[in-house]
């Protein structure tokens, strides 16, 4: 079947078949392999994009749910000038390791910033609650929040 | 806040310096092994055992191979070379022949399109088993059938156990073991099986280069030994494989052993087309090995002023089906036994078993987590009954420089235990925060189960140590590439290095020494491959930092001689190319009737870590908050101090994990829990604030005096963690994970 | 396999009619991940992603009613997390916010999990649940759509438009024991109110049996009141708790409700 969307500000259709997740169908189908796919079962964030604007594991919608829908994904967040201040604050501060967790945390905290920019401590961890780091402890991502939210 | 939150960009060893592949990870540039791709690509699928234990009657391909878009359907039969490999003994078939010995164990491949259609097509092998009766208490393992014919361990050096699926069995005898003290304390503890629960899946890319050889893209941990188990089962020389190190989604030991790289390979060259396979999370879960199970039976024998006299403990770890590395972990666990601490007297047997439960092997900590979480409750209960302060207590028994460990090797380099104690129980502890708060910051979290009824709060205290390096006479090498030639502003520089960058940082440590040895900021990394460089050896036992360091330093002091050589500067076009292999000091085997070093000694150097935790635990419910952490670690020397704060606070985490919630569950060797839904891993609400000092106490023979930081944290939280809940609950709590029903009190 | 997407309500109804096997997915949080791991290849999906009629709430004669594609995230937001606290509450402990941004009442419904995290604060809420197909729609006590693990009163041509549910007259709470303090699937759980027009306390309890249920008593009787909702439990052993334990914490939990909906 096809699937017509908006990825980050473009038109993109892809050929799937209709089981396919929109996780796979953005990493297999439309070259974007930016999210990533550590559990597929909704349980690590790591897939998380933003599906007309509301965060979402993109490993638990349906492709075809998205057709004609808009979304943004980790390599839509920089600007035109550069990173999403964002993703500089998660490079600055060592919230990144073996990175596989890092795609999903930083459109996480994009979308928290968006909608809350000065979050405190507790809304910083709610926020993140829904994205699994195993290898930072979440201490440096949570200084990378706060230094984006500063920024 | 533990760390600079401002880096450098091109620092040099001992600076913070900003990873060199963190753009890329944070814009989603970052290749894994999962993200790979290429023209005309196939997808491989693996057909796995539902049984622990069975036989093997018939594998009936026939109607998978006719099904649309399937492009192979391969079977043990179809292994081209070796048919079993492993990563110390050779005892783990590629495809299963004849018999099945664990739950997920891997029976048959196939190539199709689409994933799919694999799956579909792995759906139609008709697999007929008969099962068999799986071995799955360890206790009792010694007793029954052996599940390997012959014994694949036997007649490496270790010592003569005639038991049937005994891996390995050390015994370790000190001084007097029948040596008396004043006061006895002794304990039964468990230990469930961890998964390193690494996020990015096992995956890779396999390319037939069309002249029978084969390219491995994949995430490993050591790339060499990986290429030395595939070639043979390919039926290939060395050359012909060539690994090449794609993204790594954390390891922690779990990428030792070789995935889908044979499997991916035999399917490659079979259809003639890249092949790309990438486990989901279940089948990870069943796709490695695990940190070994353990249950540990100790007895400290004191004096009344609090010094240990003789530590006796029976250490049983469970193996799997496969044996790994298991006889290493049991070298380590055994060899770790008794703690940082000086003691005249020990007796000491540990025994690892093949049973029909999940495999397991390298996991962070290595031996050394089971170890120190009994070892650790035996010290608070011997505090306990002397009346004594429990950091006096470790104090006053802490090992230093001079002293011996009970295999009788006499530590030589640094090894600051007494400071590292000193120092983690110096660190304020927070003041109990007030009651009325949001339930996120109550036991439970936002299960919102309590307002502050039944809470109580404690205090723990633990000390860990362990080896750095590989151990018993093991050469674990590492060799380092460095190209020089002339740049616009002078002299450019690449480094290769085979060293596996799993997230660690070691990329950062390979370019801060090379700027630092050869005073220059334009340094770039090479690439990292089984062609470009020599082997690295693995990114595990703590020892990558100290091994890159080494090596980087060696080649990059060689191509410096070689410029002075030239005269200080090369012309356009021209170049230097050397490459150097460090060693680090020779070790040699234990002794494998007393369990006593011989020669140089079994281990190169220890790393230390002691722990102060603070929890709050709902009695009632059995459910925690870990409030604060506070740690001093032994760290020799801080390459890059941002990193170190990092590995310390992430080996906690796992530690942490281990101790309230982290277990792979099994019903007769079945797992019952392989999803991230059943099994736990910490989450933001469940780590708590870490302060973290580091204690830089250079190591004499290593490179600036660096050590490994990745495991101590591990090693130490569990027992840590455990503690503060025993002094919250009152409660002895033997077994972690700690389940609430211990806490409650319920059977 | 096959997605079709309704736009409408009625054209929803009749595919349904037409396919009684499609598979409705809302959020997709129970579904994917049934498609992810191979657990389910149904003929059809029907995507009701498209449907405004199940999105939403509104109130209606003294009752709330729930759409069945509401979100758990719109489920804690003001005014409607005032009118029901005790769902606001249980929203807030659902998965993370990517799951509630996505994660639906109607899917809960749907699923009819002994572990979902809606159902206890809707039983106390006297829900019930409103379903159709082209035959007509029908209401049900949600006690009587629960009808085992995993298993409703849904017929194969009818759809889930929503539930209607007493707002709170009185304090409610709900609480739920997992292993780890976020993300996790409920060992045991409980929604609780205390409703003084009605003199009565209503608990209603999951993931301690087969379907989620409701006690409830008198104000004048509250005595021996946590043991009696944990006496109402029938848990089993499972890899995420004890029944022993899932029985201990019911009582535990009930009594600290009470008093915290007493205050
Ligand atoms: C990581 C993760 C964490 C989770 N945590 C929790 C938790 O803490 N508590 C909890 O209760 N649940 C949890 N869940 C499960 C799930 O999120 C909930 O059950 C959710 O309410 C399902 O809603 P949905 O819209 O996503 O359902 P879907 O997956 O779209 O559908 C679920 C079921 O309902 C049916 N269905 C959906 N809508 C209708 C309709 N209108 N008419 C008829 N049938 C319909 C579907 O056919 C399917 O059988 C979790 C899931 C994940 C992946
Ligand atoms: S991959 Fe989607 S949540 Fe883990
Ligand atoms: S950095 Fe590895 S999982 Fe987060």
């Amino acid at each position: 079947m096809r699937v017509e969307l908006t990825v980050n500000g473009e038109r993109r259709e892809a050929d799937a078949w209709a089981g396919e997740s929109l996780l796979y169908v953005l990493r297999e189908r439309l070259g974007l392999p930016g999210s990533k796919n550590a559990c597929e079962q909704g349980e690590c964030g790591s897939c998380s994009v933003l599906l007309d604007g509301r965060l979402v594991c993109a490993c638990l919608v349906l492709a075809a749910q998205a057709d004609g829908h808009e979304l943004v994904t980790v390599e839509g967040l920089g600007e035109e000038a550069g990173l999403h201040p964002v993703q500089e604050a998660f490079a600055e501060t060592g919230a990144v390791q073996c990175g596989f967790c890092t795609p999903g945390f930083v459109v996480a905290t994009a979308d928290l910033l968006a909608r809350n920019p000065r979050p405190s401590d507790d809304e910083i961890r709610e926020a993140l609650s829904g994205n699994l780091c195993r290898c930072t402890g979440y201490a440096k991502i949570f200084d990378a929040v706060r230094l984006a939210a500063g920024s | 806040m533990n760390a600079p939150a401002r880096t450098l960009e091109l620092g040099r060893v001992g600076e913070s310096v900003k990873r060199v592949d963190a753009i890329p990870k944070v814009t989603g540039e970052f290749a894994y092994s999962s993200d790979l791709f290429a023209a005309g690509m196939l997808w491989g699928h693996t057909v796995r055992s539902p049984h622990a234990h069975a036989l093997i009657e018939e594998v009936d391909i026939s109607e998978a191979v006719g099904m649309a878009g399937v492009h192979a359907v391969l079977t043990h039969t179809d292994v081209p070379g070796a048919k079993a490999y492993g990563l110390e003994f050779a005892d783990q078939p590629v495809l299963a022949i004849e018999r099945v010995r664990y739950f997920g164990e891997p029976v048959a491949i196939v190539a199709a399109e689409h994933p799919e259609q694999a799956r579909r097509a792995a759906e139609r092998i008709r697999v007929a088993y008969e099962p068999l009766e799986p071995v799955v208490d360890p206790e009792r393992a010694t007793e029954q059938e052996p599940i390997h014919d012959g014994r694949p361990t036997a007649g490496h050096g270790f010592r003569d156990d005639p038991r049937p699926n005994v891996v390995r069995s050390i015994v370790i005898r000190h001084g007097d073991p029948d040596a008396q003290g004043e006061v006895t304390v002794s304990g039964v503890y468990e230990l469930g099986i961890q998964d390193q629960a690494f996020l990015g899946p096992e995956s890779g890319l396999a390319v037939p280069d069309g002249e029978g050889g084969v390219d491995v893209y994949v995430a490993t941990q050591w790339l060499h030994v990986d290429r030395d188990q595939v070639a043979p089962c390919l039926g290939l020389d060395p050359e012909q494989v060539r690994i090449h190190l794609s993204g790594v989604g954390g390891a922690f030991g779990g990428r030792e052993d070789l995935s889908m790289q044979i499997h991916a390979s035999m399917l490659a060259l079979h259809t003639n087309r890249p092949v790309k396979m990438v486990y989901n999370r279940e089948e990870s879960f069943v796709g490695h090995i695990h940190r070994h199970p353990a249950k540990i039976w100790m007895e400290h024998r004191a004096k009344r002023d609090g010094k240990l006299v003789n530590v006796r403990a029976r250490i049983l770890l469970d193996g799997g089906a496969y044996a790994s590395s298991s006889a290493a972990v049991t070298a380590n666990a055994s060899a770790f036994a008794c703690g940082p601490y000086a003691v005249e007297n020990a007796l000491v047997e540990c025994a690892c078993v093949y049973t029909n439960n999940p495999p397991c092997g390298a996991m962070r900590g290595f031996g050394a987590v089971q170890s120190c979480f009994a070892h650790e409750a035996q010290m608070d209960k011997l505090g306990a009954e002397l009346g004594m302060d429990p950091v006096e207590l470790r104090l006053r028994n802490a090992l230093a420089p001079g002293d011996s460990l009970p295999t009788g090797q006499k530590i030589t380099g640094s090894f600051p235990a007494a400071e590292v104690i000193r120092r983690a129980a110096a660190l304020p502890i927070p003041e109990p925060e007030e009651l009325p708060r949001d339930a996120l910051r109550l036991p439970g979290g936002s299960g919102n189960t309590t307002r502050g009824e039944g809470v109580r709060r404690g205090v723990g205290f633990a000390v860990g140590f362990k080896n750095v390096c590989y151990s018993e006479g093991f050469d674990d090498s590492t060799a380092a590439r460095v190209r020089l030639a002339a740049s616009d502003d002078g002299i450019a520089a690449v480094v290769h290095c085979a060293a596996a960058e799993v997230g660690q940082g070691v990329v950062n440590v390979i370019l801060q020494t090379a700027r630092t040895e050869l005073d220059l900021d334009e340094v770039v990394l090479g690439s990292a491959t089984t062609s470009s460089v020599g082997s690295a050896g693995s990114a595990s036992a703590s020892r990558m930092t100290w091994m890159a360091a080494g090596a980087v330093q060696l080649a990059c002091r060689a191509a410096k001689d070689e410029l002075e050589r030239r005269g200080g500067d090369l012309e356009h076009g021209e170049t230097i190319d050397v490459e150097r292999v460090y060693h680090h000091r020779p070790t040699t085997p234990l002794d494998r009737e007393t369990g006593q070093v011989t020669g140089d000694g079994a281990h190169v150097a220890y790393i230390c870590a002691a722990m102060r935790v603070v929890a709050e635990v709902d009695v009632e419910l059995g459910l925690t908050r870990v409030v604060w952490i506070g740690t001093a670690q032994d760290v020799g020397k801080a390459v890059n101090p941002q990193a170190v704060y990092g590995q310390i606070e992430g080996g906690i985490a796992q530690g942490l994990g281990l101790a309230l919630m982290e277990e792979i569950q099994t019903q007769d060797g079945l797992i019952t829990n392989a999803s991230f839904t059943d099994y736990l891993i910490p989450t933001t609400l469940d780590m708590p604030p870490v302060e973290a000092q580091l204690v830089e106490e250079p190591e004499p023979d290593a490179p600036y005096g660096v050590k490994g930081v990745g495991e101590p944290p591990t090693v130490v939280s569990t027992a840590a963690v455990a503690s503060a809940l025993r002094d919250a609950t009152g409660r002895q709590l033997t077994r972690v994970p700690v389940r609430p029903d211990e806490i409650v009190g319920l059977p | 396999m096959d997605v079709l997407t309704p736009t409408t309500l009625d054209e929803a109804l009749r595919m349904k009619a037409e396919r009684p096997d499609a598979v409705p997915i809302q959020g997709g949080t129970d579904v994917m991940v049934e498609l992810n791991f191979d657990r389910a290849r149904p003929a059809v999906l029907l995507n009701l992603n498209e449907l405004a009629e199940l999105r939403g709430w509104s109130r209606e004669n003294g009752s709330i009613r729930l759409g069945a594609g509401l979100t758990y995230t719109e489920a804690m937001e003001a005014p409607l997390a005032e009118k029901l606290p005790a769902l606001a509450e249980a929203s807030r402990t659902v998965g993370g916010p990517q799951i509630r941004n996505r994660g639906t009442v109607g899917g809960n419904l749907g699923t009819a999990s002994p572990a979902g995290d809606a159902l206890p604060p809707l039983l106390i809420g006297d829900a019930v649940v409103e379903l159709a197909s082209i035959r007509g729609e029908r209401t049900v006590p949600l006690n009587e759509f629960l009808t085992g693990p995993k298993r409703n009163a849904l017929a194969d041509d009818e759809l889930i438009l929503g539930a209607r549910v007493r707002a709170a007259h009185g304090a409610q709470t709900f609480m739920k024991v997992g292993p780890r303090n976020a993300m996790v699937i409920s060992v045991v759980s409980l929604a609780l109110t205390v409703d003084r027009e009605r003199d009565e306390v209503r608990a209603a309890f999951g993931s301690a049996g087969p379907v989620a249920r409701l006690v409830s008593a008198r104000l004048a009787d509250l005595d021996g009141f946590p043991e009696r909702v944990a006496a109402a439990a029938s848990p089993i052993d499972d890899v995420r708790g004890s029944a022993a334990y899932r029985s201990h914490a019911l009582s535990v939990l009930t009594a600290r409700a009470v008093e915290r909906c007493l205050q």
